[in-house]
């Protein structure tokens, strides 16, 4: 194939749809340090924005919401996810079942849990805050968890558990002191990807969050920013929610080559 | 290990999904055979009203202008997405990781954002305006921002890295030695790539655009947000239902029939998956 591709053409399309890819965000990037917060002038470099961010108590609320969800729903998420991984590799028989109801959390549309999980809450008469968006979000997040975490195990040597078990290790014993250590980088990929899912994640937290404002988690918070106008504390608070996702990104990627779904 | 103890380490996770997916969903599918309640409640009568009222022609005109914008969508991703993956599996391999790295590394940042990001520069003192008007242009622009356009880009630009990674998958484990042979039969470049390469990569496509027609279709956000709440796709008409109108059942009832669309195509795609993996084992 590479023999008869024309390497000029290549180039163009890559440098066209990395273009298009990149130039949106850079843009966004760039406007945050822009003093005069206007797309249409630059006139100096500038962390203004970032300060008035500070400043703004409801961003900081939001974003201390986000964190309590994020870290709690990701602890949960990579225990059960972990657990679940191990227990299917191990397991001699693959149901079909049970292949898509680990798959289903990360294809059922947002908008069909949400509800679904709406509904569910309200009609237990649960009152709704972070503990139900905590909750929402381990379901997709274990998911994720789970998937990194059996790849990896897809080139585990099972023969140290039985040597391990052969040697008089228990099966807790054994999986804490010889598979866990083995299987660490990918665990803590998949925490780091559950982490980022759930910093981003908007529209489940949306209709599980309830209707207080001291639920509201940052991508609420930006969602209410965008539609009220363009101003350049959003450009500010974008590039630094972008920026944590990237660098929490690229380390699950670092630490797990490959691993991450899809890939 | 035995073949019992796989129960213990699953079971959390199992019982999590049981009660806070399963059964929900489950709820969802009865609650569309439900009746509404006079003051937005359930009333627990069964009807088809709901299911019914889906295919009503009220609704028609929304389904079809959702179902355009998502198969315009995903025409358009899976056109570009395969044209960057089939260019990233021709670049030295040392490079390909790389290059997919930083092909798929915005699909993992906020989606909010990037919606953003476009507002940014469709809008009426955007970049776009700017750059046009400080190119010496003074006459009317037409009005990029809440549009079907700016819709249909905003979708494409957030699925895109998706259909590259979908795309990429079959492409890169093709056998460059069948393409030769294509060749050396006479085959010329436009040929082996229509008759022999597009038909083996098929399944990649066919996961990128169900994937992306699928996200559209249930979208709320970005026609909210880029077509200026005058789309309507079937993820607002959901969302209305609960929030707004709030008729539950009626909301339900769209849930299912966006199930059922998906589903309906993850068969298709499995069909096309393994029409081509025959064809695949009928060369060899």
């Amino acid at each position: 194939m590479r023999s008869q591709a024309n390497p000029r053409l290549m180039l163009m399309i890559l440098s066209a749809v990395f273009a298009f890819l990149y130039i949106p965000i850079s843009v966004l990037f760039a406007l945050s340090f822009n003093e005069g917060g206007l797309p249409t002038a630059w006139t100096g470099f500038s962390v203004k924005w970032y300060g008035e961010l500070v400043r703004n108590d409801e961003i900081i609320g939001a974003a201390f919401n986000t964190l309590m969800v994020a870290i709690v729903s990701t602890f949960l998420a990579t225990i059960l996810g972990t657990l679940l991984a191990v227990g299917v590799e191990i397991r001699r028989r693959k149901g079909r079942f049970l292949e898509t109801i680990i798959f289903a959390p990360m294809i059922i549309p947002d908008i069909v849990l949400a509800i679904a999980l709406l509904s569910f809450f309200s009609m237990l008469n649960v009152t709704m805050g972070l503990h139900t968006v905590i909750v929402s979000h381990v379901v997709f997040n274990l998911a994720f968890v789970c998937s990194v975490v059996r790849a990896r195990l897809k080139t585990f040597d099972w023969s140290i558990v039985e040597a391990s078990t052969d040697l008089g290790a228990s099966t807790p014993i054994t999986l804490w002191r010889v598979v866990l250590p083995v299987m660490l980088p990918a665990v803590i990929a998949g925490a780091l990807l559950a982490f980022t899912l759930s910093v981003d994640e908007f529209i489940i937290a949306f209709f599980t969050a309830g209707a207080g404002r001291d639920s509201i988690t940052l991508p609420m918070q930006i969602f209410a920013m965008i539609r009220f106008g363009i101003t350049p504390e959003i450009n500010a608070l974008a590039t630094i929610v972008m920026t944590v996702s990237v660098v929490a990104l690229a380390l699950s990627q670092r630490l797990n080559r490959g691993g991450l779904p899809g890939q | 290990m035995n073949d019992r103890k796989p129960i213990y380490l699953m079971s959390p996770a199992l019982a999590w999904l049981t009660a806070f997916m399963v059964i929900p969903c489950l709820l969802i599918l009865a609650l569309a055979f439900f009746r509404r309640g006079i003051y937005g409640g359930v009333e627990y009568t069964f009807t088809m009203e709901n299911l019914a009222l889906v295919f009503d022609p009220l609704y028609a005109s929304i389904f079809l202008k959702s179902a355009w914008i998502a198969g315009l969508s995903g025409v358009i991703a899976v056109v570009v997405g395969y044209a960057a993956a089939f260019a990233i599996a021709a670049a030295p391999a040392r490079r390909q990781p790389m290059l997919l790295f930083f092909a798929v590394l915005p699909f993992w940042s906020n989606y909010l954002v990037r919606t953003y990001a476009w507002i940014v520069l469709l809008n009426r003192e955007g970049l776009i305006v700017s750059v046009v008007q400080a190119l010496g242009y003074d006459g009317e622009l037409p009005k990029l921002l809440y549009t079907e356009s700016a819709v249909v880009v905003g979708l494409v630009y957030n699925y895109l890295p998706f259909v590259i990674l979908a795309c990429y998958a079959p492409l890169s484990r093709l056998n460059p030695e069948i393409a030769e042979a294509s060749r050396d039969l006479g085959g010329s470049g436009w040929t082996t790539f229509r008759r022999v390469i597009l038909p083996m990569t098929v399944p990649g496509i066919a996961t990128g655009f169900v994937f992306v027609f699928v996200l559209s279709i249930g979208n709320f956000v970005t026609p909210a947000l880029l077509g200026g709440g005058q789309f309507q796709m079937i993820g607002n008409l959901i969302y209305a239902q609960f929030l707004t109108a709030n008729d539950w059942p009626f909301g339900a009832a769209l849930s299912m029939f966006l199930i059922a669309i998906m589903m309906g195509l993850l068969t298709l795609q499995t069909f096309a998956t393994e029409r081509a993996s025959g064809a695949r084992r009928e060369e060899s």
